[in-house]
C-alpha cells in the first residue's frame, strides 16, 4: 500500500513537472521536447531526486508512446496523400535522403560505431520533426503559403521512408545476418504495399472494425488494434512502431478524425514519459565529450536541411524568399530522431554514447528549427537588401 | 486545389490585381481565409481562422449582393420599393427559429424573397423556414418597412 502511495505522489510529480515544462515551452516558443528531456536528464544518474518504483510503469509507458507517435502519424495520412505525394515529391525526397543522412552516417563511422551505429545515426539526422514543424506552420501562418505543400511533401515521404528504415534498422540491431535483415526488409515492404492497397481499396472496412458512435468503445477498440498490431509486427521482427504506423494509414476518413482527436491527449501524455524515460536513461556526464561533435553536425545538418527545402521549393518555381522559408521550416528534428536513438540504445548494439549524442543534438535542433523558421524571412530579406545584384 | 497532407487542402486563385486570395479547409471542418502578401505571392500577408458559421456568413455577404442586384434590377420600375440584405447573426433573437416566428410581413409590410446560406440561394421561403446563424435574408420593401425589418431581425 505504501509503496503505491509513494509512486503515485512520485508519478503526479512528474506528470504535473512536464505540465509546467511544457506552458513554458510553448510561451516562448519552443518545442516542449528539448525540455522533457532535460527534464528526463536531471532526474536520471544522480539527480536532485531519484525515482525509484515506478520503472515498470514508466518503461512501459515509453513503449506505449512510440506507438501512439507512429499511430498518431499513420492517422495523420491517408494513403492517397501518400501515394500522391510518393509520386509527386520523390525527387526531393532523395535528395533529402542524401543530403542529410550522409552527416549523420559519417558522423557515426567517424566515431567508430560500425556500421550499424552509422545507419542510426543517418536516421538521427535525416528524419525531420512533423509535429514541431506543422505546429510553426500553422503558428506563423504559413498554410496558405505556396511553399508549405512542397514542405510537406517532404515529410509525407520522410515517414513514409521511415517505414522501410525502421525495420531495417530493427533487423539489424537485434544482430541479424545480412540474409535475416533482408528477409525483416521483405516483410515490412510486402506490409507497406498490402496495407496501402487495403487503405485505398478497402479502408472503409477497416475502418468500420473500429469505428464506433460510442467513444468510450471506440477508444479502447483503436488503442486496443494499436498495440495488438504493435506487438504482432514487433514479434515478426518489423517493429512495433511501423506496424501502428500501417494500422493508422489503413485507418481512414471520419474514423480517423475521430480517432485523432480521442488519442491525441494520450498521445501527449504517453509522447512525455517516453522522452522523458530516455532522458532518465542517459547519462548526463556523457553530453560534455560529445557537445562538440553535436553542435558540428547541428550547423551541418541545418545547412543541408536549407538546401533541401530551397531545391524542392525551387522545383515548383517558387521565388527566393519562399525557397528559404521552405529550407529553414524543415531544419526542426525531434520525436523520430529520438525514436531512433532509443531503438538504438534498448538493443545495446550500439555505443551507449549514441544516446548522448542524440540527445544533445535534438536538444539542439528542436530549438533551433523554430527558431530558424521565424528570422528567416527578415535574414533573407536584410541580405537581399545587401546585395540587391545578387538577388 | 492543393492538398495539404495531414491538414486540409487550399483552394485559392489570383485576383486581377495579382495577387493570391483564397481558402484553406481543415479536415475537422474550420476554415481559413487568406490573402497573399503584396510583395511576395508566395507568403500570406492574413490568414484568418474561420468557424464553419462565420464561413457561411462570409460567404452569404459576399454572395446575396449579386442576388440583391438582380433583384434591384427587376424592381427597377416600381418605384418606391427597394431591396435588402440583412444578416441573421449568430446567436441573435432569430438564429433557429422560423420566417414565421418574425411575423415580417405583417409587422413591417416588407417581405422576404430569399435566404443566402453558406453560398447557396433558398428562394421563397415558407415561413417554417427555420433561420440559422451567418444566413442573409433578402428583404424587399419600403424603405421604412426594410428599417424595420433589419431592427427585428436584429433585437427580435
Amino acid at each position: 500500500m505504501h509503496d503505491t502511495t509513494i509512486s503515485l505522489i512520485e508519478l503526479g510529480a512528474v506528470f504535473f513537472g512536464l505540465g509546467l515544462l511544457g506552458r513554458l515551452a510553448w510561451r516562448i516558443g519552443i518545442s516542449p521536447i528539448p525540455l522533457y528531456l532535460i527534464g528526463g536528464l536531471t532526474f536520471g544518474h544522480g539527480g536532485l531526486v531519484p525515482l525509484g518504483g515506478i520503472d515498470a510503469f514508466t518503461e512501459l509507458a515509453s513503449e506505449i508512446g512510440v506507438v501512439l507517435l507512429l499511430l498518431l502519424l499513420g492517422l495523420e495520412y491517408s494513403a492517397n496523400e501518400l501515394v500522391t505525394g510518393l509520386r509527386r515529391s520523390w525527387m526531393a525526397g532523395v535528395v533529402d535522403i542524401v543530403l542529410n543522412a550522409a552527416p549523420g552516417a559519417i558522423a557515426g563511422l567517424l566515431l567508430g560505431w560500425g556500421p550499424v551505429g552509422a545507419l542510426a545515426m543517418a536516421g538521427v539526422t535525416y528524419i525531420s520533426s512533423s509535429g514541431i514543424i506543422a505546429k510553426v506552420l500553422g503558428d506563423l501562418g504559413r498554410l496558405g503559403n505556396r511553399e508549405t505543400p512542397v514542405v510537406l511533401a517532404v515529410l509525407v515521404f520522410e515517414d513514409l521512408a521511415m517505414a522501410v528504415y525502421l525495420p531495417i534498422l530493427t533487423a539489424l540491431l537485434a544482430g541479424m545476418t545480412f540474409l535475416g535483415g533482408l528477409t525483416a526488409v521483405g516483410i515490412s515492404l510486402a506490409a507497406i504495399t498490402v496495407v496501402l492497397v487495403i487503405a485505398l481499396k478497402f479502408g472503409r472496412y477497416v475502418s468500420a472494425v473500429v469505428d464506433s458512435p460510442d467513444p468510450e468503445v471506440f477508444l479502447l477498440k483503436v488503442l486496443g488494434a494499436a498495440l495488438l498490431v504493435a506487438g504482432v509486427a514487433s514479434q515478426l521482427q518489423v517493429s512495433a512502431a511501423v506496424g501502428a504506423f500501417l494500422l493508422g494509414i489503413a485507418i481512414s476518413g471520419s474514423t480517423a478524425e475521430n480517432a485523432t482527436r480521442m488519442l491525441e491527449p494520450l498521445r501527449d501524455l504517453f509522447a512525455a514519459v517516453f522522452f522523458v524515460v530516455f532522458g532518465l536513461n542517459t547519462d548526463p556526464s556523457a553530453i560534455p565529450p560529445v557537445l562538440g561533435i553535436a553542435v558540428a553536425l547541428a550547423v551541418i545538418t541545418t545547412l543541408t536541411k536549407v538546401a533541401t527545402g530551397w531545391w524542392a521549393a525551387r522545383r515548383q518555381g517558387i521565388a527566393p524568399l519562399g525557397r528559404a522559408r521552405a529550407g529553414a521550416a524543415l531544419v526542426a528534428r525531434g520525436e523520430f530522431s529520438i525514436v531512433i536513438a532509443g531503438l538504438t540504445v534498448a538493443s545495446g548494439a550500439v555505443d551507449g554514447q549514441l544516446a548522448a549524442l542524440a540527445t544533445a543534438y535534438v536538444l539542439l535542433m528542436a530549438v533551433l528549427g523554430p527558431v530558424a523558421a521565424r528570422v528567416v524571412e527578415p535574414l533573407a530579406k536584410a541580405v537581399r537588401r545587401r546585395r540587391p545584384a545578387a538577388a | 486545389m492543393t492538398p495539404l497532407p495531414g491538414i486540409g487542402t487550399r483552394q485559392d486563385f489570383v485576383i486581377r490585381s495579382g495577387r493570391r486570395v483564397g481558402v484553406i479547409t481543415y479536415r475537422d471542418g474550420k476554415f481559413e481565409l487568406i490573402v497573399s502578401k503584396d510583395d511576395d505571392p508566395d507568403a500570406c500577408s492574413a490568414s484568418i481562422p474561420l468557424t464553419p458559421d462565420e464561413a457561411s456568413t462570409l460567404a452569404g455577404l459576399l454572395g446575396a449582393p449579386h442576388l440583391v442586384a438582380q433583384l434591384g434590377r427587376q424592381h427597377r420600375d416600381v418605384t418606391g420599393v427597394d431591396t435588402q440584405q440583412i444578416p441573421v447573426v449568430p446567436g441573435s433573437a432569430f438564429d433557429g427559429r422560423t420566417l414565421g416566428d418574425t411575423a415580417l410581413r405583417t409587422r413591417t409590410g416588407s417581405s422576404v424573397v430569399a435566404v443566402v446560406r453558406a453560398g447557396t440561394v433558398h428562394p421563397s421561403p415558407r415561413p417554417e423556414f427555420t433561420f440559422a446563424g451567418g444566413d442573409v435574408v433578402v428583404v424587399v420593401g419600403t424603405s421604412d418597412g426594410l428599417a424595420a425589418a433589419t431592427d427585428i431581425l436584429a433585437s427580435g
